[in-house]
């Protein structure tokens, strides 16, 4: 059995070299609010209250294009709709917790965060105090969020935008998925999400964000009935 | 005004979160729906994934001759075989850079 604090470290171990397209990420998000006017208060504030990283930057790109609050507030809520995903699959390992702190612990999942714990649960199934994992790397991406928005805030977009350092994002989720690829049935699966992300690219309020997981978890339940 | 915006658009956000952890109890999913569960990380970041690579800022499609696709390529090889994330990651990177700056 492992403690609550080797958890917690295996937690932070586990996204801490998804950093290298956080950072820059974070960075790009602050520069991108101040760039487009707002107050530098405001656009920090979302990375508490919302906390989450693509769906800042459409929010604010929206507003500042004229966009209605209700079209900004919907494409958030459509953008992050994934979680609810992420939420169904992690309920299975939080089950036994109290009502409070699934209160607390829902508010740090994200993607990356989401990804690594949810491949340590499906290996350490036993542990007492799983849940420490989830929040070893929840806390770490939302320190290093909160500190990378703020750089960008304060100094800008220091870094070059001809590095093209937003490609990161693509890479790190190659890096989570990539294993996988030994896996016919999710071999299927990810090019299912993927051909129909570009398909539904321009459907309104972003959609193509969780229309094309609905597809591809459809093709998974046809995958999963011809094997049996 | 902004900032009742953001307040909503958060507490969304966080519904999006919470909801299935802490509302919805587990047993009312079925076998099948819990099974096709464990497709999600398969079935979610391809979205990222795909147009991260193939559309640009614009909005289009990029050309086949685009560098992130040979990023691309080069990031899975060696993602699969170095199971290292950072490797993954910068091996992406620099060889995008690489016929960016160099070629």
């Amino acid at each position: 059995m492992l403690t609550k604090t080797q958890l917690f470290s295996k937690g932070f171990l586990a996204v801490a070299p998804h950093m290298f397209s956080v950072i820059p990420f974070g960075i790009i998000c602050g520069a991108i609010g101040i760039e487009l006017g707002f107050d530098p208060v405001l656009v920090y504030a979302m990375s508490i209250i919302i906390f989450g990283g693509a769906s800042q930057i459409v929010f604010l790109q929206l507003l500042s294009g004229g966009a209605s609050a209700l079209i900004a507030i919907t494409s958030v809520g459509v953008i992050n709709s994934r979680h609810l995903l992420y939420g169904a699959v992690l309920s299975e390992y939080l089950e036994k917790l109290s009502f409070i702190k699934k209160l607390l612990i829902s508010y740090i999942v994200v993607d990356q965060g989401f990804a690594e714990s949810n491949k340590f649960f499906m290996k350490n199934k036993t542990e007492q105090y799983l849940h420490y994992h989830l929040i070893g790397s929840g806390v770490t991406l939302w320190i290093f969020w909160q500190l990378s928005t703020l750089a960008g805030i304060v100094l800008g977009s220091f870094v070059p935008e001809e590095l093209g350092l937003k490609f990161a994002i693509p890479l790190t989720f190659i890096a989570i998925v990539v294993q996988d690829f030994k896996k016919l049935d999710h071999v299927i699966v990810m090019i299912t999400c993927g051909l129909s992300s570009l398909l539904f690219f321009d459907a309104p309020f972003k959609s193509y964000i969780i229309i094309s997981p609905i597809i591809a978890l459809f093709v998974a339940a046809l995958v999963l009935r011809l094997k049996k | 005004m902004t900032w009742l915006t953001i307040i909503i658009a958060g507490i969304i956000t966080y519904f999006t979160r919470m909801t299935m952890v802490a509302l919805v109890d587990r047993d009312l999913l079925g076998e099948s729906v819990k099974a096709v569960l464990a497709y999600v990380p398969s079935a979610v970041f391809p979205a990222i994934i795909f147009p991260g690579i193939f559309i640009n800022d614009y909005g289009t499609f990029i050309e086949m001759n685009d560098p992130k696709i040979f990023g691309a390529i080069v990031a899975i090889l060696v993602g699969y075989f170095s199971r290292n994330v950072i490797a993954t990651i910068l091996s992406g990177l620099f060889s995008y850079w690489i016929i960016i700056f160099l070629l």
